[in-house]
């Protein structure tokens, strides 16, 4: 898709130039094992996109008298990385805000949120303009980054689609941690949007922070848009809209392009450009494919915020900060000319590669363990993708470890297995086994200007990982594997004598001979495939063909 | 009777909890008798006082039997005590003195509430209390008022008059309060007992049900300083569910008593602001005898000033406000608590449940408070509020740096007749002048019995009032005790109980 070209396609008057200015604000649901105030399970971590309705509540999450929340530290942790990697500052004091307003998904009636000092600020983004490669990039600049929690969800109809006349709250979204980026009006086209969010979302999985399932709202979006006109030397802005909870980049493109029409054709109508009122919240209606005014309520922007007097600021010191900054992994865009340039990859096997985060781990841990990279990519795209596809899983989870894939290829170079062995044994060391853990997460301790607790891990637990527990124990020597089902070829060349003399006796071979004397190489494969049969193949096949010549010339 | 009724040795309902404590530690009662001994004094005479909301009896008796079987040790083991309804439990009901919370059952228990269990106390019941601790008279309680044990025509002070009524009238050997702008050591002055408020932090919120979060702290009333150490030391601590606990450590408070001070004589701080001809002069005459008791002991007296004191009230009642209307906002008939039976709409049944589920007190200060947080206001009120919050605190900080403690009274007066003050809020409001701004700065004080106020043909008592440095608890008790060493006025109990 590229980036800035698409917003044209509107037949303007002669004498009218538009242009579109969009800001997005984006919710991010970090996937930490529990919630973001409380030791509860979190919805949007792997382990419980399962679970059933209002399972995942605590009286935290429901909000009941005398509860407290305490700060998960996981959460902040996180924030800070997409922080970083947004190129943002890092507060070094911050504080929680509730944010008021009545709504029956929000069991306290306020949110806690951030107001006034973000954890996160001043960054940007530099998106690609194009699908190339050394694509130009345009930078889009971040006001804020903040964490909050999220609200559950209120559904008008019963499971399975069941009508019911009143409607029911399921909070298992209920203080799930959320990071919200707000950026500066810098998109100028629905395609940029859709660039700005795609890429934003390829970094938040990179990091582990979120896995970025769309459907199930792990990233929301909300574009604040309106249209600068330019007539006869004179500047007018449309009123901003703002419009509400899109979870697909389709929608995010379609409502934008939409409301980009809306607007001039609007402000053609009407003359009406932006005042000193509230901007208006529009829905996105997917099924008619246009936006439609929300129900205004009075008092829409009056939140009420004040500081939160159940928790303590939050005091980040540098120390922190350094640690994460050197624990930092590479982003996908450095990562993707790094294996294109460096590694020798196809952009495109190099962009599957780092469509998973999970893949892109595995497969350095394969390099890392020694394979040649563009021999570590066919394996896992072709041998490994072909399975994975089959259990409708990742490459990763299928079992087999990076030094059994080693292996595999030492044996393949040694010549002691064939590449029809190599997947076999490649099926052999897979067989997926599902882990669990606890849920429980450091949480920032008490008040006084330590603020926050160090975490006592090394690497942030990444939501990921492959399981390496195959079928066969990594220890296991795959050779001995290869050998027990009967994958080792045959190399010894008095068993493969055997064989060769028996074809060449073959009186049905006469002409294939002459043809090979012949000097016809051709020949050679149809001998070589009868002794290959014979051997049940397990021949070497360049061995055979080299006693097969050996013979015909002595 | 039964065979196994004998004739105690001691009346354990009569002794400090101290006393007790040991009685049974030295099996001279068993945790039964003495659970049952207060049991049945409950019985007999809390139908005139209406302290307790509900009681635990039969809890309360597998709890002394444990104890008597030597399955729960620890330094409360067999005490039993009474807590304010406004501390969750995973037994019984939580109602916050409000119709609201009815018939709402906590899931969970208070750390402190915890503590003391697993210290070996014994929970006799729940007291009665000001709707969401709001009210200095516990007049405001959805369920009845409670009568103050010196004069049952006579408020116990609020908001957990039910907990010092309790104590007052020996109906259990120690009781916990909670105390956001007064509420423990105003009652304690008007039932003529000790009521301690701890520095904010000092002990675990979890469990107890917000009305200001940023105030609110629990304490313990009793007969003796002896006993506030006990159940403080206790109680104190770090909790990792709640992050504003302080995590200093916890000095052994009862030992801290016995301790000698630092060899200077004592310097207790007297300020003009807390001493005003306002006052009923019998009160400004205690806190004057006080000061003489202490003086021969080789105190001296150091006259402090507190220049922001008069704004104690205005800043309370903005930030306590403004904290409970959100505190509150989740009383909405969603998710627990009472509904409305009738509502036509979403907005409806958030407006008809509130509206049925609150008193008029609540609702005052909901609206008040969601006033002070709106846009155009925020600046003006509550904003300006944290403000002069910090400027009381300065002068808290001035003074301690002149003196240990502070010596003030704790009320103007003592208690007043029920219904007096119920229709006139800032008449009521006013019964904090002197309790309020230790809450705004955090810090730890305690309400002691001092002295008696003759009003027509009856005696009520006063409370003096002691203020200490934040986490000063260890030397604000120690000087609490030495008055209590040199006087009698916490033994005086009130002839209708005795």
């Amino acid at each position: 898709m590229t980036a800035s070209t698409d917003s044209s396609a509107l037949d303007l008057p002669p004498g009218l130039r538009a242009r579109l200015m969009v800001g997005l604000e984006v919710h991010v649901e970090l996937a930490t094992r529990s919630k973001m105030f409380t030791s509860a399970p979190n919805v949007a971590h792997p382990d419980n996109f399962d679970a059933g309705p209002n399972t995942l509540c605590d009286p935290v999450v429901v909000g009941m008298p005398g509860v407290l929340p305490v700060i998960n530290q996981r959460a902040v942790e996180m924030s800070i990385r997409v922080g970083l990697a947004l190129g943002c500052r890092i507060a070094r004091f911050t504080k929680w805000d509730r944010k008021s307003y009545y709504y029956p998904d929000l069991p306290k009636n306020y949110q806690i949120s951030q107001y006034d000092l973000p954890l996160c600020f001043d960054g940007a983004l530099d998106i690609p303009t194009s699908e190339e490669l050394d694509a130009p990039t345009k930078r889009i600049r971040i006001i804020r980054a903040h964490l909050e929690e999220d609200a559950g969800k209120l559904l008008h109809e019963a499971p399975g689609g069941v009508p019911i006349d009143h409607s029911i709250v399921d909070l298992n979204r209920a203080g799930t941690p959320l990071l919200e980026i707000v950026t500066f009006p810098d998109l100028e086209s629905p395609a940029e949007v859709v660039m700005f969010a795609q890429t934003l979302r390829h970094i938040c999985r990179h990091l582990g922070v979120t896995e970025g399932i769309m459907q199930k709202g792990h990233m929301r979006f909300e574009p604040n848009i309106n249209v600068i006109l330019e007539k006869d030397g004179q500047v007018f802005k449309t009123p901003i809209v703002e419009i509400k909870n899109l979870n697909s980049f389709k929608a995010l493109h379609d409502s934008v392009a939409y409301e980009y029409h809306r607007q001039v054709e609007d402000w053609l109508q009407t003359g009406k450009v932006m005042d000193k009122r509230a901007k208006t919240t529009r829905g996105w209606d997917d099924v008619r494919c246009e936006t439609t005014l929300q129900r205004h309520k009075e008092d829409a922007d009056e939140y009420r915020y004040f500081p939160d007097p159940d928790l303590v600021p939050l005091v980040i010191e540098d120390r922190w900060i350094e640690e994460l900054v050197a624990a930092m992994p590479a982003l996908p865009r450095a990562r993707e000319q790094r294996y294109v340039k460096e590694l020798g990859l196809g952009l495109t096997e190099a962009r599957i590669l780092l469509d998973d985060p999970r893949l892109t781990t595995f497969f350095e841990e394969v390099l890392a363990a020694g394979v040649e990279p563009r021999r570590a990519t066919a394996l896992l795209l072709n041998n490994g993708a072909k399975r994975a596809n089959e259990r409708n899983c990742g490459v990763p989870q299928l079992g087999i470890t990076p030094a059994q894939i080693k292996q595999i290829v030492a044996l393949a170079d040694a010549g002691k297995i064939g590449s029809v062995a190599v997947d076999t044994l490649f099926g052999l060391c897979c067989d997926p086994a599902p882990g669990s853990q606890s849920i429980d997460e450091p949480r920032t301790s008490a008040s006084g200007a330590s603020g926050i607790n160090l975490p006592s891990g090394s690497a942030p637990g990444s939501a990921g990982g492959y399981s390496g527990s195959g079928g066969y124990a990594p220890s296991q020597n795959l050779e001995d594997v290869a050998r027990a089902h009967g994958l080792i070829q045959v190399s010894d060349t008095a068993a493969l004598e055997k064989f060769v003399a028996e074809v060449l006796a073959d009186p049905r071979n006469t002409k294939a001979l002459a043809d090979l004397q012949a000097g016809k190489e051709k020949a050679l494969g149809a001998l070589l495939g009868q002794v290959m049969k014979l051997s049940k193949g397990q021949a070497n096949p360049q061995v055979v063909s080299q006693i097969i010549k050996q013979k015909l010339q002595g | 009777m039964k065979e196994g009724l004998r004739f105690l040795p001691m009346d354990p309902t009569h002794t400090t909890l101290l006393e007790c404590r040991q009685a049974i530690a030295g099996r001279q009662i068993s945790a039964v008798e003495a659970t049952q001994a207060y049991l049945q004094r409950i019985a007999r005479i809390d139908p005139k006082f209406s302290c307790f909301v509900e009681t635990y009896p039969q809890r309360a008796m597998e709890q002394a039997a444990q104890v008597d079987a030597g399955k729960v040790r620890g330094p409360l083991a067999g005490v039993p005590l009474a807590i304010k309804d406004v501390l969750c439990t995973d037994y019984g009901r939580t109602t916050c003195g409000s119709h609201m919370l009815e018939n709402f059952r906590a899931p969970y228990t208070a750390t402190a509430v915890r503590k003391l269990e697993e210290a070996g106390a014994v929970i006799l019941g729940k007291t009665n209390m000001d709707e969401f601790a709001m009210g200095s008279s516990t007049e405001n309680s959805a369920h009845f008022i409670t009568r103050n044990p010196w004069d049952p025509s006579r408020v116990p002070g609020g908001s957990s008059g039910g907990s010092a009524a309790a104590m007052g009238a020996d109906l259990c050997a120690g009781a916990l309060g909670t105390d956001t702008g007064g509420s423990i050591r105003q009652p304690a002055a008007y039932c003529g007992v000790v009521g301690l408020k701890p520095t904010y932090g000092r002990i675990s919120r979890w469990g107890l049900v917000a009305f200001a979060s940023s105030l609110d702290q629990i304490g313990p009333f009793t007969r003796t300083v002896t006993d506030a150490a006990l159940l403080l030391g206790v109680m104190a601590g770090h909790d990792p569910l709640d992050s504003t606990s302080a995590n200093a450590p916890v000095p052994d408070y009862l030992a801290g008593l016995a301790q000698p001070g630092n060899g200077q004589p004592l310097r207790i701080g007297l300020a003009k602001q807390y001493l005003s001809d306002q006052n009923d002069p019998q009160v400004n005459q205690a806190v004057a005898e006080a000061m003489e008791v202490f003086r021969k002991l080789g105190a001296t007296a150091v006259e402090v000033d507190m220049p922001h004191t008069e704004y104690g009230i205005p800043t309370y009642y903005l930030v306590a406000t403004a904290e409970a209307s959100s505190n509150l906002a989740r009383y909405d008939g969603v998710h627990y608590g009472h509904r409305t039976n009738e509502a036509e709409d979403l907005v409806d049944l958030y407006c008809r449940s509130r509206a049925e589920g609150f008193g008029p007190e609540v609702k005052r200060r909901i609206m008040l408070g969601t006033y002070a947080l709106s846009s155009g206001y925020y600046d003006a009120y509550y904003l300006r509020a944290l403000k002069v919050r910090r400027l009381i605190k300065g002068d808290f900080d001035r003074a301690f740096a002149q003196c240990d403690v502070l010596l003030c009274p704790t009320t103007t007066g003592p208690a007043f007749k029920i219904g007096d003050k119920i229709d006139d809020p800032l008449a009521m409001y006013m019964n904090d002048v002197y309790t309020v701004n230790v809450n705004l700065a955090g810090l730890p004080a305690v309400s002691l019995p001092g002295g008696f106020a003759q009003v027509g043909q009856t005696r009520l008592p006063v409370g003096i009032q002691l203020i200490g440095p934040a986490f000063g608890e260890e030397t604000l008790l120690r000087i609490a005790h030495l008055f209590q060493q040199h006087t009698l006025f916490h033994q005086a109990r009130p002839a209708a109980v005795v």
